[in-house]
């Protein structure tokens, strides 16, 4: 703000720290929670300072899970939950720069009735047709795979189109500048389109990366077996019923553990996300 | 180096939609070529063809003795210079000029001697590792150019390269051209719409008119003879005067009138605009009534020009006839 208004000023800080607590406060209060003992979690008021049972919880979560819930050890599901989210990222993005190369640079028969087939897609997310998706992958026995658990969440349309209306906004000469040069149609794409991409090829990892870490309706459906949950799915798993059955401080650090692995990608991917979001080098 | 050809070439992107009808011309080897013509009417297209990024609708363009019509760009043995210079974002000046040569497998060595020689034609040195967003119009301009040198192509093609410079950078960038095809003699075309860039870059030039060549000769030649009404009208600033007279047209350049006494007049102006220029004076005015045929004058710096009727008189050596209709010279 250029003016100097004291009492805006104090505004504005207001409204920003209410906004700090509103986010942070339940993430501080889970944290909290995965430090103590189920005892003191179900006193009222619980204690807001952390306890010692640090280690405690978080080494039983790891390694065997709730005891009342599911036992299977949450290391197992964040590996599970980390191929999910690679996964899904590199594959939409492999699928998706290629298709959208061919739409933009090549002229075949059918081109926009196979793009507008695509487009559609965009409309029918993966809770729209679950069942008949269910129903394909429980036939070709993908039930409890990591395929199954990826396969049906790389098939979407976000990805090509997002490509498309970037390789439409590369200048044509360039490709004629290549073609001049004596590209072949993948050479150019190698040498100039892919280098181009590199920060919306970013961004986009980024917001696959946790779309396919967060994923739990689908995951849900297609893991009965342990060793195949996710961690979000984990969390499902751990609570077995009424409010105190819960073992509360288990289920609050596996949440901690969930939470981890997205915020750490934002954390290191940040300017390149940033930088694939406002700024194309063209 | 080569020579190029044209024979009766054509162009339409759709069955109804022509848009070169027929351009014939021999290019000799080592010629500076300027097409000219105003915006649309093809010259771009023209070039294109010669490059291979568009395809001959009818007739042959050959390259050398190759007849290129069905080869790729590549296979052609030319280089062009983009009017937007269509540099690669993401590459150093450096890969820039190496990246062709890399494709045609040059050994590094060799692209490396390549690259240097053509940044230091074009005083790049300094700037080979930055990118091309870190240098200013006229510097990527020069590595678009080096990016033609240093494929040593049988013929430039340059598509208003100079378009997206100012002023003063184009007249500095006209002078390293000519340099720059002295020193390598290589066949050059280039397209420009700029008539000031056409004449003083042609040795010869090709006069475009809605998709038909109007006349081809040497710019002086072109200026002094002009073999159509457009052509007339198009080149000299301000262009040719073209008075109807008893059914003809009459075309004068402003620099062959001169003032004279009101009884001498061979011409009558009334006057509607005069433009001091310092080494001479520009006197715009109209024939007859308003709407009818406008007429230039430069006259000299100490000419007295004032509003009002201005009796101008030429030497009848330097007049130039025209059928209205055809358009065409009339001797
Ligand atoms: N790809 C194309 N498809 C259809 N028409 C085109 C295409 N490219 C150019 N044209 C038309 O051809 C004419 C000549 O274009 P161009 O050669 O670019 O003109 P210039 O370079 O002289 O300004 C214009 O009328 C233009 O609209
Ligand atoms: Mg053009």
């Amino acid at each position: 703000m250029v003016e100097n208004r004291p009492w805006l000023t104090f505004f504005s800080h207001t409204v920003l720290i209410l906004g700090v607590i509103a986010v942070a406060f339940p993430l501080y209060v889970t944290f909290v929670a995965s430090t103590l003992t189920l005892e003191q979690i179900m006193q009222v008021p619980m204690r807001l300072l952390p306890g010692d049972q640090l280690i405690e919880n978080y080494s039983q979560v790891l390694t065997g899970g709730s005891t009342k819930g599911s036992k299977a050890a949450v290391s197992h599901m964040l590996v599970n939950s980390l191929v999910m989210a690679l996964v899904i990222p590199l594959g939409k993005m492999s699928i998706s720069v290629i298709s959208a190369f061919a739409f933009v640079y090549f002229r075949f028969r059918l081109r926009m009735f196979f793009f507008w087939m695509i487009f559609i897609t965009l409309m029918l997310p993966v809770e729209v047709r679950i069942i008949p998706t269910f129903k394909v992958i429980a036939d070709l026995g993908m039930l409890n795979t990591y395929a199954g658990l990826t396969v049906p969440l790389i098939a979407s349309a976000t990805a090509t189109f997002l490509f498309r209306q970037f390789f439409m906004s590369i200048p044509d000469e360039l490709a004629e500048a290549a073609r001049v040069d004596g590209a072949s149609p993948m050479r150019f794409f190698w040498d100039v389109v892919l280098p181009l991409s590199k920060t919306i090829m970013a961004a986009l990892f980024v917001i696959q990366f946790i779309y396919g870490w967060n994923q739990y309706l689908w995951p849900l459906l297609v893991t009965t077996d342990e060793s195949m949950y996710t961690t979000v799915i984990g969390i499902k798993r751990m609570m077995v019923g009424s409010d105190s059955a819960n073992e509360w401080n288990l289920i609050m650090a596996t949440a901690i553990l969930a939470m981890l692995p997205p915020a750490l990608v934002v954390m290191f991917m940040q300017k390149w996300f940033v930088k694939g979001l406002v700024e194309t080098e063209k | 180096m080569a020579a190029v050809s044209f024979r009766d070439v054509r162009k339409s992107y759709t069955p109804e939609l022509q848009v070169i009808h027929g351009v014939s011309m021999d290019i000799k080897d080592g010629e500076f070529i300027v097409i000219l013509g105003p915006s649309g009417c093809g010259k771009s297209t023209l070039l294109r063809m010669v490059a291979g990024l568009e395809t001959i609708t009818s007739g042959e363009i050959a390259i050398g003795d190759r007849v290129v019509n069905n080869l790729e760009p590549k296979d052609r043995d030319i280089a062009m210079v983009f009017q937007n210079y269509a540099l690669y974002p993401h590459m150093t000046v450096y890969d820039n000029m190496a990246y062709g040569l890399r494709i045609r497998g040059l050994s590094k060595d060799d692209i490396s001697v390549r690259v240097k020689k053509a940044a230091d034609i074009l005083e790049l040195d300094k700037y080979l590792e930055r990118r091309p967003r870190e240098l200013s119009g006229g510097q990527r301009q020069r590595v678009a150019m080096g990016r033609a040198i240093v494929r040593e192509p049988q013929v430039f093609l340059f598509d208003e390269p100079l378009s997206n410079l100012d002023a003063k950078l184009r007249v500095q960038m006209r002078a390293e051209l000519q340099a720059l095809h002295r020193r390598l003699g290589t066949t050059s075309l280039f397209v420009t719409h700029d008539q000031v860039e056409a004449m003083t870059l042609a040795q010869r030039m090709i006069v475009i008119n809605a998709g038909r060549a109007e006349q081809i000769g040497a710019p002086l030649e072109i200026y002094a003879n002009p073999a159509t009404v457009f052509v007339a009208s198009f080149i000299g600033s301000p262009p040719m005067n073209l008075v109807p007279r008893d059914g003809r047209l009459l075309g004068i350049r402003p620099e062959h009138l001169e003032p004279c006494a009101a009884s001498d007049a061979m011409l009558t102006i009334d006057v509607d605009l005069i433009e001091p220029l310092g080494a001479d004076i520009l006197v715009y005015g109209h024939v007859g009534d308003r709407d009818s045929a406008r007429v230039a004058a430069r006259l000299p710096a100490d000419a007295l020009a004032q509003a009002g009727k201005l009796a101008l008189r030429y030497d009848p050596a330097n007049v130039h006839w025209f059928d209205p209709k055809s358009g065409l010279r009339s001797t």
